[in-house]
């Protein structure tokens, strides 16, 4: 059964869940007692069609948050941008992001639709070897709102997943947005027959993002998902014309690095914050390629290596994830 | 019945949602930062923090571990002083260990959210602002729809100046309109950042996206509040920001908004 069925009531705790046909909200729906008997709760077969569907993606990668606007679609981009600078390695970025869907936008793909062909959705080309897929491309207006309740986003979750021809892919990386709700819960559920790699978790120096990341370590380690590790994001400010380091978003607990030592989690760098990273993000460009002179460059691509180096490395032990 | 349906916000004045499309703008800092001017202006007011899988507030007002408490009208709120003015309500006093994630999918987030919508006794309060977590979706249904048999003057819109972010804002936008929140205003938050050496003005996120983005929907512009580290550690630390440094040009732009969102608020 669909997880929100087109003759659901407005308020459908979605089939999947425990209340299913439980709440108020299901009295009266015709799908009640199937609900209620937990009959609609058997394991969804798209998990199943997924793991078929990511069979042909050797890598699949997470980027978490429990934090809001502390980089991770920023660094997702970067990390594609990255990844596909090796023109034989084939990548891929999906924003499971449905309210706010950054990426079409900072991947210069604004405006861009998606189209349909006898094998699935096809995700939109930055390059040969870089495609995208994002809510983003199915809204006709950018003041276009998704005001979704939890059970529609995980069915458009689980399009994504199922639904979209990626092809053969070296790496699949996906973005979400903050927290530890729907989106999350549905990633690694549609997920759990193919497997994932691992998580890339983003913070900013500030004990305000951890404490909330800290939360999103908590959700990885509760639903089993391996974490590659942190990047600590705005990380220090050089001005450009004194060259002094402000410390604008302070690490008045010690920061990630703290936070890595306390929970045992590898650092795999810091990125100071360079207004050419927002700028390039906000013109869709790869800020990789535009400034990588850059000390922020410098931090991405030492991240990067050591995400590909932990990939390598789970190849070679047989253990993908 | 009605009667107790409206009650525990029978006497809460004027209602204010804190909204944006997109995370990490400083929708809780301004939210705090507003409280806290309000409240030395000399208004009673009260927080109620429904980012349920990140709840910033009660670091912000450094209120951490407190049990919340029942009186007769439903939950008592936490008071961060022994006048009580200034009352909270947060996902964050109900969990044993603040690190504890709360890993719940919509139909619960909606539930408990209406509950804080109702079952507070906030008693009486000249502001009652409403922090939420980035996004449309069932934390912000939840609250509008809990709150519609009590008037909501409005929602202050936070972005910052990047395209990025109000690109994200414009969906925001969306959401009031469809939902007949009326917009009191934007803030363009993390608006250029002085360097303390040597007084050089940068960009870091970009200038100028919040005061377009009121141009382009029609909204007033409230204002732009600078990135300023003695900011972000005042709030990180639970201090009273206002108080500490009331010098500051960042002390004057939030004045400022405060200001400006009660002549709004006047003149509906």
């Amino acid at each position: 059964m669909a997880d929100v069925p087109s003759d659901a009531p407005e308020h459908c705790p979605g089939t999947s869940s425990v209340e299913a046909g439980k709440t108020s909200a299901c009295q009266g729906c015709p799908n009640q007692r199937i609900c209620a008997s937990g009959a609609a709760r058997t394991p969804d077969p798209a998990i199943e069609e997924i793991k078929q569907k990511m069979a042909s993606v050797k890598h699949k990668i997470l980027v978490l948050s429990g934090k809001g606007g502390v980089g991770k679609s920023t660094f997702s981009a970067q990390l594609v941008y990255g990844l596909a600078s090796d023109t034989s390695t084939e990548v891929a970025l999906l924003d499971v992001d449905i309210c706010g869907p950054s990426i079409p936008k900072m991947m210069g793909l604004e405006g861009e639709q998606v189209h349909q062909s006898g094998s699935g959705w096809s995700p939109v080309y930055v390059e040969d070897n870089l495609a995208v897929m994002s809510i983003g491309f199915l809204l006709s207006s950018p003041d276009d709102a998704v005001i979704w309740r939890g059970p529609k986003k995980n069915g458009m979750i689980k399009q994504f997943l199922r639904d979209v021809d990626w092809g053969e892919l070296d790496y699949l990386i996906v973005d979400t947005p903050p927290g530890t709700s729907d989106e999350h819960l549905s990633v690694v559920q549609y997920l759990s027959g193919a497997g994932v790699d691992g998580a890339i978790i983003i913070t900013t120096p500030q004990e305000l993002s951890l404490q909330d990341v800290r939360k999103e370590i908590g959700f990885c380690r509760k639903v089993k998902l391996p974490i590659i590790g942190v990047v600590e994001n705005m990380s220090g400010f050089v001005c450009p014309k004194c060259k002094n380091t402000s410390q604008i978003f302070p690490p008045t607990t010690g920061g990630a690095e703290k936070m890595c030592s306390d929970m045992q989690l590898p650092l795999l760098g810091q990125v100071p914050l360079d207004p050419r990273i927002g700028k390039s993000c906000d013109e869709g460009r790869s800020f990789l390629s535009l400034e990588a002179e850059s000390p922020a460059a410098a931090a991405f691509s030492s991240i990067i290596q050591k995400i590909r180096q932990y990939c390598k490395d789970g190849v070679e032990d047989g253990s993908p994830d | 019945d009605i009667g107790s349906e409206k009650g525990n916000l029978a006497q809460v004045r004027h209602v204010v949602l804190v909204l944006s499309g997109k995370g990490g703008v400083g929708k809780s800092t301004l939210t705090t930062e507003l409280a806290l001017a309000l409240r030395h202006a000399g208004k009673k007011v009260g927080i109620l923090d429904v980012d349920l899988c990140g709840p910033s507030i009660p670091r912000m007002l450094c209120v951490g571990r407190q049990d919340v408490h029942q009186c007769d009208a439903g939950w008592v709120p936490v008071y961060t002083d022994a006048q009580k003015s200034l009352a909270l309500m947060s996902i964050g006093f109900l969990l044993e260990n603040p690190d504890d994630a709360v890993v719940w999918r919509g139909p619960k987030k909606t539930a408990l959210i209406g509950q804080f919508v109702s079952d507070v006794a906030w008693g009486e309060l000249d502001f009652l602002l409403v922090d939420t977590p980035p996004g449309t979706s069932d934390e912000h249904l939840a609250v509008v729809e809990n709150l519609r048999k009590h008037k909501v003057d409005g929602a202050i819109l936070v972005t910052t100046p990047q395209a990025v972010s109000t690109g994200d804002v414009r969906r925001e936008i969306t959401f009031c309109k469809k939902t007949g929140l009326r917009i009191l205003g934007i803030v363009e938050n993390m608006s250029g950042f002085v360097c303390p050496h040597c007084s050089e003005c940068s960009n870091i996120f970009s200038k100028g996206g919040g005061e377009e983005l009121a141009k382009l929907s029609g909204s007033p512009f409230l204002g732009c509040i600078p990135l300023d580290p003695q900011l972000s550690t005042s709030v990180e630390e639970g201090k009273d920001f206002i108080q500490a440094f009331p010098e500051s040009a960042t002390f004057s732009a939030i004045s400022h908004i405060a200001q400006a969102v009660l002549a709004n608020i006047a003149a509906a």
